[in-house]
């Protein structure tokens, strides 16, 4: 279908084609006619696509802000230099942080007969995101669900993925349009092998995740796990510990372990908040880079142990025996 | 709508800076300074308004003509789709068109009365839900945002978004806020950037908008939050509540009385 226009309510709608922001599209003659509401013919070459990656998870939280795309990024790097091939796709298309954070804000996106190449972010792990398609930084997408809907259908069937071990899907705070078409696709395209679900400690969080698990039961997702994340905080200073984020009072269970212990999925972990994890996400290399560069320029012989790179190097881990994913021999 | 003098939109880009957080102390704020006041939650998905105020799971009753009589905390009315699901953890998995019908039935069928300030909560993002309230809000006078960011630039770069959008969708901007701006260890008393720093006054900068001030981060704010209760009232002499303070007192000057 070509590019549908800013109002469009969806081809699947019982007004496509006739409502008022139907006038002037390109696809208005066969939206009218009913065609498109038949069986999505996307379908098909989306299966196409998803049949060379071996499994698929969606990253997924419910609440903004909880370290979706920063757990993504780690966890992209992390399995890529364990030799496995990874995919990362951004579909947080009004928010896109994987290139920023990445380090690969300038890339772009090329096309050829074969689809859209990923943008390369290391060694064995390419990344596709809105931000790549701007034709400048700053500015806004404005796209209601529909168009969000197009673009997504865009990643998972232009893409030119290849041969994956693992497709991560970093999405946008809520349970909205972008969810549900993802979630669509991946099922009628062969499928989707379970989501990481990300909390932090506090109960206004909580209350969103606990929608956000939800709807996984809802959508027939399996948990993978919960990850609670900017659970507790270690001073760089002074190395004192404080609760920057204060779980439930009185409760004896961290956040993530009552939500992991009443939807009876596992709990993958809880990864402390740490100014060395923030840093070098403003800086868009991976955590273990960013250490190693932190020694190298203050002269010391091995990189600070960073208790976050600890846990999501555990995650990781973990996440990999739950997919059944075993880790290549290293060289 | 028409008895709503001022209308105060707080609006991010990116989730969790804290939008929902600015709009409740506002809304605290102004009405503790006298002003007659409303708080709309438009996080469809996510509404966290209700928790804050301490009113999650209240019902809302319907009155004169249908319209919904919104909850009250304090004198403030505040309405949110948390007081309409059955059950407070459904997921509300709907596409743009119903959350669009549900925005605008939350600004005409509900008996907001004669307010002073209505503050309305925004989710993350320039989609449905921000796209259906500038519609609704067009022609309206005495709108205006202000806009939420943390200090690191991944917050920036959305926020950018969102000053770009205000901009082409004629959203007038009263400023910018700076949340989660450092942590004071209680330990040390060292200020430590944990989500960097520097990239709120930046912004501000950039693109021309007032520089409301920043909020530290402050595990006590968190805490009143998840309890429902009012920061400012537990905490008068913090650090914290003199800051949310001084932004409050320059938006106040920015609304028409």
């Amino acid at each position: 279908m070509d590019k549908a226009n800013e109002h469009c309510v969806g081809p699947q709608s019982e007004a496509a084609g006739k409502a008022k922001g139907c006038e002037g599209c390109p696809n208005a003659q066969l939206c009218a006619s009913g065609a498109a509401r038949g069986t999505d013919p996307d379908v098909a070459p989306i299966t196409n696509r998803m049949a060379s990656i071996r499994r698929k998870v969606l990253v997924l939280s419910g609440k903004g802000g909880v370290g979706k795309s920063t757990l993504t990024k780690e966890l992209g790097f992390t399995i890529g230099r364990l030799n496995l091939q990874v995919g990362l796709m951004d579909a947080d298309i009004c928010g896109p942080s994987l290139p920023r954070i990445t380090g690969t804000l300038t890339g772009e996106i090329h096309t050829s007969n074969e689809g859209w190449e990923p943008v390369a972010v290391d060694d064995n792990v390419g990344l596709v995101s809105i931000q790549y398609l701007l034709p400048t930084k700053d500015e806004a997408v404005i796209f209601r669900g529909p168009r969000k809907n197009g673009v997504i259908k865009n990643f998972l069937k232009d893409v030119t993925w290849g041969e994956l071990d693992l497709l991560l899907v970093d999405t946008p705070p809520g349970t909205s349009d972008e969810h549900l078409s993802t979630v669509s696709y991946l099922q009628q395209a062969g499928g989707c092998d379970g989501a990481i679900v990300i909390t932090t400690p506090q109960e206004v969080a909580v209350a969103d995740v606990r929608r956000e698990l939800n709807f996984c039961r809802k959508s027939n997702i399996e948990v993978l796990g919960i990850v609670e994340n900017m659970s507790g905080f270690v001073c760089p200073n002074c190395r004192g510990e404080s609760e920057i984020f204060p779980t439930k009072k009185g409760s004896v269970l961290s956040a993530g372990e009552r939500l992991a212990e009443e939807f009876r999925v596992p709990f993958l972990g809880k990864i402390p908040l740490d100014p060395s994890l923030m840093m070098s996400c403003e800086q868009g290399e991976p955590l273990r880079d960013h250490l190693e560069a932190n020694a190298r320029d203050t002269g010391k012989k091995e990189p600070v142990v960073s208790p976050a790179l600890v846990a999501l190097t555990a995650v990781a881990t973990n996440l990999l025996k739950r997919l059944n994913l075993p880790i290549p021999k290293q060289p | 709508m028409e008895a709503v003098k001022n209308k105060l939109v707080v609006l991010s880009g990116k989730g969790g800076v804290g939008k929902s957080t600015v709009a409740c102390q506002l809304a605290l704020g102004l009405a503790k300074r006298g002003k007659k006041v409303g708080i709309l939650d438009i996080d469809i998905c996510g509404p966290s308004v209700p928790k804050i105020m301490g009113v999650e799971g209240k019902d809302v009753l319907q009155g004169e003509g249908g319209k919904w009589v919104p909850v009250e905390r304090d004198g403030i009315k505040i309405m949110s789709i948390q007081f309409l699901l059955e059950n407070a953890s459904d997921a509300v998995v709907w596409r743009g068109p119903r959350k669009d019908a549900c925005i605008k039935q939350f600004l005409t069928d509900v008996q907001w009365g004669g307010l002073d300030v209505l503050v309305i909560d925004t989710p993350p993002g320039t989609s449905d839900e921000h796209i259906t309230l500038c519609e609704c809000l067009k022609g309206h006078p005495n709108t205006g945002a202000v806009v939420v960011t943390g200090p690191q630039q991944v917050a920036c770069d959305d926020v950018r978004k969102e000053l770009s959008f205000c901009r082409k969708l004629g959203l007038p901007l009263h400023g910018l806020v700076e949340n989660m701006s450092g942590f004071v260890c209680p330990h040390c008393a060292d200020c430590v950037p944990v989500f960097s720093s520097g990239g709120g006054q930046q912004l501000a900068t950039d693109y021309n908008v007032a520089f409301l001030g920043k909020i530290p981060i402050d595990p006590r704010l968190a805490s009143a939050e998840d309890e429902g209760v009012h920061f400012a009232d537990a905490f008068p002499a913090s650090e914290t509540a003199k800051c949310i303070n001084s932004i409050l007192q320059q938006i106040e000057g920015k609304l028409v009385s």
